[in-house]
């Protein structure tokens, strides 16, 4: 410093205006920090060394993820929920993507109250829709188990598919599908060469969220499971007497993969959008 | 699948009392409309004249309520738009997103299923100067880029006729001067019918070899464009293609090859050839460039006043009150003749009969006027 008589800021004058300069990256650090938190515990708690409990820190150890499937039950629970969240997912994609393209497309009579009526289980609490699925089931004398979860997560994944296809859909340029009728595609040639692919991003993240919305339920799949497990329900059922660390390594696995899922779905994008 | 049936006989587009109505509103009304083979064809007019209906129709994109339309001895008219051998340039290019610029103009011949794409879309890129954009996607190209891949697209297929939907609408101005161009040696390399839908009658008169001026889904007149400027035959066409003095007057007497009209008690001749009505009720029309500054022609307006002038380069453009409640547009060429006058100045006006045309006085004498200027 060559200036002589500057008056020194004082020191308090100065950490309030670094505070005021660095606000808004103290409150976005915090707010990850808040949602990465649960992740982040359970991702340490994979490595516990935890026996029968996961509470208390017990010492590091790699065992948990060399040996996922060491709990007794957990990795059968996994399995059956990947395979529902499969069955689910693309019966319910397929299913609201058609429904989607009449109501998108089509004028027909009663088309503003379907619109509303595919609203209706979004907007239904889970308990409800839970409990009346299983009185159904048992007054049709279906026995509970992985059929009934299938169609009940058809059922609730339905309207989210509808919806997010729809507003792709709506905002799809019909004189796109008209210059393909014009350059010799016939209705079905349009359709596939045109319509579809310029919906699939719709689609697909349709498909993405019907997954997660089924892998994830425990309210509904408790009710209309019987004697069969998922993972959501095994986590919560072991809870009572401890959940293992095997659930942990799962878990924190699940979210890898997303995330890898997601880096790499931005890295592609980004290149096709410099070539 | 590729083996849709498209018709392949060759022949002059005909429309044969055409209409489409949507509930009470008529957009195209009775039109019949005959495009000779290889011709580059405009249909001109203000928005919601009907010219884009017509083209819709044409392609197949819409259905007429009645009439006919046929290229050749093959009747078209209800033929689906993908069996037709018509290919359209939408207004806003309509190019498919998720395709390169290459499937673009692939599309329609796998759709046919053409032996061999490669060479053909290389040579429909060579014509429009684009080969070296085939492998991009159509939102990395400029409008003008997007502009030509959609002619390429639509003249891959040897279409008997070519429909562009106000293809030059989203250029800038000197674009638009660049591919006016562009697309006139386009068509005549490739000698198929063009069929130009345009609001705009600068570009309607320098690319097309006749121009059919539509209005409220009839047409008014079709012609070269030097006939529809010269010789409008209404109003509407007088004041939609460049500018028009319109005077009101009557028709005194027809006698030889000249009638006579007269308009606040002065006289003025015109050749019967131009006068395009039977009623004696005219408007007597007279291009501003044929306005010359001087009272010694036979059809002369003395006691003018100057009453605005404004200079443009090439000419003078003077705004002239006659005597009456009427202004009169002139130009003058800015050469030796030059008068130089200033607003307030007296001037005579004087014109030759042969430069005269007059129309049926019955309808709007502001008809078509300041209509172009949509955009």
């Amino acid at each position: 410093m060559t200036t002589i008589n500057a008056p020194m800021p004082s020191l308090s004058h100065r950490a309030s205006r670094w505070f005021s300069r660095n606000l808004i990256r103290i409150y976005a650090a915090l707010a990850f920090i808040y949602l990465f938190i649960p992740v982040a515990y359970t991702f340490v708690f994979s490595f516990n060394d935890a026996g029968k409990s996961n509470l208390v820190w017990q010492g590091f150890t790699l065992e948990n993820w060399q040996n996922p499937c060491g709990a007794p039950q957990v990795c059968e629970a996994v399995v059956n929920s990947l395979q529902i969240g499969v069955i689910s997912t693309v019966l319910a994609t397929i299913l609201g993507t058609m429904i989607a393209f009449a109501l998108g497309r089509y004028k027909f009579k009663g088309r503003k109250s379907t619109n509303l009526l595919i609203f209706l289980p979004m907007a239904t609490p889970e308990v409800v829709l839970g409990a009346s699925l299983l009185a159904m089931f048992l007054n049709l004398r279906v026995n509970p188990g992985f059929w009934t979860i299938v169609i009940s997560h058809v059922m609730f994944c339905i309207s989210f598919v509808v919806v997010t296809v729809k507003a792709r859909i709506a905002s799809l340029d019909p004189r796109l599908e008209q210059a393909a009728m014009d350059l010799y595609a016939n209705e079905r040639e349009t359709f596939r060469y045109v319509t579809l692919p310029l919906v699939m991003p719709g689609i697909a993240g349709a498909a993405l969220l019907a997954f997660s919305l089924s892998f994830d339920d425990f309210i509904i799949t408790n009710f209309n499971s019987g004697v069969v497990s998922t993972f959501p329900k095994f986590v919560y059922v072991s809870a009572a007497r401890g959940i293992p660390a095997q659930a942990n390594v799962i878990g924190s696995a699940m979210f890898f993969i997303a995330l890898i899922i997601v880096i790499v779905g931005q890295v592609v994008s980004r290149k096709r959008k410099k070539i | 699948m590729a083996n849709n049936k498209v018709s392949q006989d060759t022949g002059d587009l005909k429309l044969d009392r055409v209409s489409k109505h949507y509930g009470d509103f008529c957009a195209v009304d009775d039109l019949s409309l005959i495009v000779p083979d290889g011709s580059f064809f405009a249909l001109l007019g203000p928005s919601g004249c009907g010219k884009t209906t017509t083209l819709r129709m044409i392609a197949g994109l819409e259905e007429p309520s009645a009439g006919t339309i046929s290229i050749g001895d093959t009747d078209i008219t209800t033929q689906k738009s993908y069996r037709r051998n018509v290919n359209t340039v939408f207004q806003n290019y309509a190019l498919f997103p998720h395709l390169t610029i290459f499937e673009n103009i692939a599309f329609g011949l796998r759709r046919r299923g053409v032996k061999d794409v490669k060479s053909e879309v290389e040579s429909a890129l060579n014509l429009v100067e684009m080969a070296h954009l085939a492998e991009r996607k159509p939102n990395q190209l400029s409008g003008g880029q997007q502009q030509r891949i959609a002619v390429a697209r639509a003249i891959v297929n040897r279409p008997e006729v070519l429909l562009l939907d106000e293809p030059l609408g989203a250029l800038d101005l000197k674009l638009r001067r660049q591919m006016q161009i562009e697309l006139k040696r386009i068509q005549t390399e490739v000698g198929i019918t063009f069929i130009h839908v345009t609001h705009d009658q600068e570009e309607a008169m320098t690319m097309a070899d006749t121009i059919a001026v539509m209005n409220q889904g009839k047409i008014e007149q079709m012609g070269s464009a030097t006939d529809l400027y010269e010789a409008p035959k209404t109003a509407f066409v007088a004041n939609f293609l460049g500018q028009c003095n319109l005077i009101k007057g009557k028709i005194t007497s027809r006698a030889g090859d000249k009638a006579t009209v007269t308009a606040k008690g002065l006289t003025f001749e015109v050749p019967l050839s131009r006068v395009a009505t039977s009623n004696d009720s005219v408007f007597l029309g007279v291009r501003p460039e044929k306005l010359r500054l001087d009272d010694t022609g036979v059809n002369s307006i003395k006691n003018c006043v100057v009453t605005d002038r404004s200079f443009v380069g090439t000419s003078t453009q003077y705004l002239v009150r006659a005597p009456w409640d009427l202004e009169l547009v002139v130009f003058e060429q800015n050469d030796e003749g030059l008068h130089d006058l200033r607003v307030g100045d007296t001037v005579s006006l004087e014109w030759d009969p042969e430069h005269t045309f007059a129309l049926d006085g019955a309808g709007d004498i502001n008809a078509g006027a300041d209509l172009d200027d949509e955009e």
